[in-house]
This record gives C-alpha cells, sequence and structure tokens, in this order.
C-alpha cells in the first residue's frame, strides 16, 4: 500500500545518488516540485528519463545533479531551447552529460515493455534515420512470423519514476485525468514510484476520462499543491506560458540561472502540510 | 517581405506561408499535427474550409477543436476539445503505426533536397555540435507511417541544404525508391510549403522541385533562399494571393492564441 508521506521525506527515501529516474507528465502534470526538492537534496549522478526534458530536467541538469540523459525532444516547448541542457551537451557544464537519444514512439514503447515486464518492445521506427548510428539500445529484429524488418528498443525500468497527479485518497490511490501521456507505463515500470498530488481527499469523486492507480502500485504519496506548475493540472489550474518564456531568460545565462537556482531552490523553505 | 493583394490588403510572407499550407488540407483528412507553423496551418484550415479536419497531437488528443492557437502540444484546450484522450502510447501504437493517418504535418530545423529532415544536431560532429537541437519527437514515426507528408518550413540557405547534418524524420532517403527500400509504408513529403513558394518530389527522381510560386515572389529569389541548384517543374504555378476571409481568420487565431 503506498504511504502518504511529504515531498522531502518521499524523494529522501526514494531517490538515490546514482539512481535511474524518470520524471513524467506529457506537458501536463510534469512533477516540477518534486524535481526542485531533488535539487534541493543535491542528489548527484542521476540518469534521467522523460520524453521531454522541459524545463523540469532543464533545472536538473543545470544543478548538476545528472550524469545522463535519456529522452527523445528536448525544447522548450512552445517557446524555443533548453539552454542548460544545451549548454551541458556542448560544453559539460557544470558536469558532462551523456545523451541516450530515442523518437516518442520508441520512449513510449521502452515503457510499456518496462511495464508489461518485457526485456524489449518492438515497434515501426527509426528506419533510414542516423539515430541508430548514435543510439546502442535501437537494434533491428526480424518478425519470426513474417521475416520483416522492425525496429527493438530495451525496456525502461526505473529506479524510481515520479509523476504528478490530481488526488489521492487516504489510502493512497491516485486519480487522474486530462492527458495522461506515458506517467501509468512510467509508474508500472518502476522498482519504486513516488506520485505528488494536487490534494489528498477523503473519496474520490469519479471524473470523466479517469486513470485510477491503485495504492498498492505506489510505493509513496506526497501531498504537494501546485507541484506541476509551471505545468498545469487540470481542474486545478492552467499552464503559465508566461514563466515558460521567462524561463528563457533564466535559464540562458549560467550567473542568472545560479541566482535562481539560490534564490527559488536552496533558500526556499519546503512548502508541506 | 510583404506583399500587396488586389485588394491592397497588406499581408507578411509568414501568413503566405500559413494560408498556403492551410489550403493543401482536405476537409475530413485526419491530420497528425506538430507544433508550431503546422499548428497554426491546420487550426486555420479548419476554421475555414475544412471544418471537420481531424487534428490529432501526439500528447494523446484526437479530434481537437480548439477556438485559438495552441501555445504547446499539450494545451490543455486540445484536451478538452477532443473527442478522445488517450496515452502517448496509444497515440503511437494504434493511431499512428498501423498507417491511419492520411497527413503527418511537420516543420525542420534543416530539410534537403530529398526532403529529409533535421531536428537534431547542426555540424557534422553528433558529439560535438554546433548546435543541438531538440531532437526526434514523434517525427520520424509521423514521416514514416503518414499516407503522405507535408512540410512548412521558412525558406533559407541555411535551412535549404544539400544534405542535412543528420537525417531525423526520412523524406525520400538519398532518392527514388529509398522509401520502399527503407520499408516506410506512406509516401513521404509530397508537398514542402515555404514562405516564398510550394515543393514538389519529381515523380522521377524525388528531388524537390519549385512548383509554385507565392503572389509576388520570383524564382530568383527562391534559387538564392536554397542551398542546392534548385529546379523548377515546367508546370510552375501562382499561389493565389490570400483572401480577406483567410487573413482575417488566421488573425483572429493567432490574437486569440496569445
Amino acid at each position: 500500500m503506498a504511504e502518504i508521506v511529504s515531498l522531502a521525506e518521499g524523494v529522501g527515501r526514494l531517490v538515490h545518488d546514482g539512481d535511474v529516474v524518470a520524471l513524467e507528465g506529457f506537458t501536463h502534470l510534469i512533477p516540477h516540485a518534486a524535481g526542485q526538492e531533488i535539487i534541493r537534496q543535491r542528489r548527484r549522478d542521476l540518469t534521467l528519463v522523460r520524453m521531454t526534458p522541459d524545463i523540469v530536467y532543464d533545472q536538473l541538469i543545470g544543478a548538476g545533479c545528472a550524469r545522463k540523459l535519456i529522452f527523445s525532444w528536448g525544447g522548450n516547448p512552445g517557446v524555443g531551447s533548453l539552454h542548460r541542457f544545451r549548454d551541458a551537451v556542448q560544453n559539460g557544464w557544470p558536469v558532462p552529460l551523456e545523451i541516450e537519444e530515442h523518437s516518442h514512439a520508441g520512449m513510449a514503447n521502452r515503457y510499456v515493455a518496462g511495464a508489461s515486464g518485457l526485456p524489449f518492445a518492438v515497434l515501426r521506427g527509426y528506419s533510414g534515420t542516423d539515430l541508430p548510428k548514435h543510439t546502442d539500445t535501437i537494434k533491428q529484429i526480424t518478425c519470426p512470423f513474417t521475416g520483416e524488418q522492425l525496429a527493438a528498443v530495451p525496456a525502461l525500468n526505473p529506479d524510481v519514476s515520479i509523476i504528478h497527479a490530481q488526488r489521492a485518497d487516504r489510502a493512497g490511490n491516485v486519480q487522474i485525468w486530462g492527458l495522461v501521456g506515458v506517467q501509468k507505463e512510467a509508474v508500472l515500470a518502476a522498482k519504486r514510484s513516488l506520485v505528488t498530488v494536487e490534494e489528498v481527499v477523503d473519496e474520490l469523486e469519479p471524473v470523466a476520462g479517469q486513470t485510477i492507480l491503485p495504492s498498492w502500485a505506489v510505493t509513496c504519496v506526497a501531498e504537494v499543491p501546485h507541484g506541476a506548475h509551471p505545468s498545469y493540472a487540470q481542474g486545478y489550474y492552467d499552464r503559465d506560458n508566461a514563466y515558460y518564456e521567462h524561463w528563457d531568460s533564466i535559464g540562458r545565462k549560467r550567473d542568472s540561472f545560479e541566482d535562481w537556482l539560490r534564490a527559488k531552490v536552496f533558500d526556499m523553505e519546503v512548502t508541506e502540510k | 517581405m510583404t506583399a500587396t493583394t488586389e485588394a491592397q490588403q497588406a499581408y507578411t510572407s509568414d501568413e503566405m506561408m500559413s494560408i498556403a499550407a492551410a489550403r493543401v488540407l482536405g476537409n475530413g483528412q485526419r491530420c497528425f499535427v506538430g507544433i508550431g507553423l503546422p499548428s497554426t496551418a491546420a487550426n486555420l484550415a479548419r476554421r475555414t474550409h475544412a471544418p471537420d479536419l481531424v487534428l490529432i497531437y501526439e500528447s494523446g488528443t484526437l479530434g481537437s477543436k480548439p477556438d485559438r492557437l495552441p501555445a504547446s502540444i499539450g494545451d490543455g484546450i486540445l484536451a478538452e476539445t477532443a473527442d478522445a484522450v488517450i496515452s502517448v502510447p496509444e497515440v503511437f501504437n494504434y493511431w499512428l503505426q498501423p498507417g491511419r493517418i492520411d497527413v503527418g504535418f511537420l516543420g525542420a530545423a534543416q530539410l534537403d533536397k530529398f526532403g529529409n529532415i533535421n531536428t537534431t544536431v547542426i555540424g557534422d560532429d553528433y558529439a560535438n555540435p554546433k548546435v543541438r537541437l531538440p531532437g526526434a519527437g514523434g517525427a520520424p514515426e509521423i514521416a514514416a507511417s503518414c499516407r503522405e507528408v507535408f512540410v512548412v518550413v521558412r525558406q533559407s540557405k541555411r535551412s535549404f541544404v544539400d544534405k542535412v547534418d543528420f537525417v531525423t524524420s526520412v523524406g525520400h532517403g538519398s532518392g527514388k525508391g529509398d522509401r520502399e527500400r527503407l520499408g516506410l509504408r506512406g509516401a513521404g513529403p509530397t508537398l514542402v510549403i515555404t514562405d516564398l513558394g510550394i515543393l514538389r518530389p519529381d515523380p522521377e527522381t524525388s528531388e524537390l522541385v519549385l512548383s509554385q510560386l507565392h503572389e509576388g515572389v520570383e524564382v530568383e529569389q527562391v534559387r538564392e533562399a536554397t542551398g542546392w541548384d534548385l529546379k523548377v517543374s515546367p508546370q510552375l504555378s501562382r499561389t493565389e494571393a490570400p483572401t480577406e476571409a483567410e487573413l482575417a481568420t488566421l488573425r483572429a487565431l493567432k490574437e486569440a492564441g496569445k
């Protein structure tokens, strides 16, 4: 059964130096507060996994928490570049960043294989692209029934996956609605999981199109209101598009990023109930 | 650049590009939409001549009907107005991969004469790139599996190159027959819509040739904005200037999306 903990306790217990860590949420429900808590607890040498690194990984990479990134699209959506990610790849700042690069279809299928208890996934993908030349987790496979050539990608089984959801009940059952991305797959593929939620409620009222993650499939739940900001939580708050644009000016320079890191991460008290 | 219509209404070359791109989408087609220029054009088409255009976004929405331009691929309005909201694995595995989608609508950072797209790195050395771009996203499989692909991109010598530095998404590979050889089931890029005109692959060689010029643009201008020796179709035609209704709808969509 999932244990209800504070954010600091959840990250402290579940995320260790050197872990393979996935924070998922496809534009919607990105667990930003959890990402900043990982920075605050000064985790190092993480292998970060995420389809769209977004601002959340720009922050973790700029703070020096990561040694490797497994991803499929590393931009600031609707704005432009992730400057900390680019600085790490192009200049090795603040530490060198190894990258393992896939397509969305490949990443999604890697999570599906991980959640399914399979060693790899099969897809029609990557054929003719330059990605297999640089990414050794893309191989060709021959269909044993038709002889067709297909792509194979290995399962992703993170040490810990972290997602953000709208609600959980006091027993730790998690309720998510709106765009659900690969969050369910990421949690089910992981050895341990932390779900941050907007609120913990007595009873989960059904919502159209909802996904439920039963308490016994989750390790820890932490109540973190506004924990997805500047991403959004459908039914709670909208995406802060202005912040995504503002991030461009913070992330662009090392010193403005370090100022932000000091003021908004290290000097902030953990907000918890 | 600005041109002038017969009605003396000024418009920008970017507006001409979005409108030309919107016009090529047919009513009722199922369209996998990339964010940015493709999304602008697809939403314009749905608000003008193609009200039944089905917009599919990789964030997991089938049949989105936003009344403003979405700010990102996962803008809440796409989910709230969709016929169905689905997971990301389902988007790629159930809807894209089997060939259920008519048109893949993509942008590009760099495009070559065979319509191959680079959104990964600028420079020859992947490990030490001159510029690190965002990467593949959904594009490689969109380019592979949609029945055909339309690319919308501003044309310049920098972006239109003889050979892309990195093949993120395959167009026509190194020429005619390559897609079949690679097992890619869609037809690949059949149209490239730019701020200057429209390019189509030559049926004999699959090399992109200039087939349409936007109002007020001359062939020499397009050749100067192309990094290979651009051939011109013998059936070169002219794009009609934007109508007042197209411009008004485009501007209202953009204004509402701010």
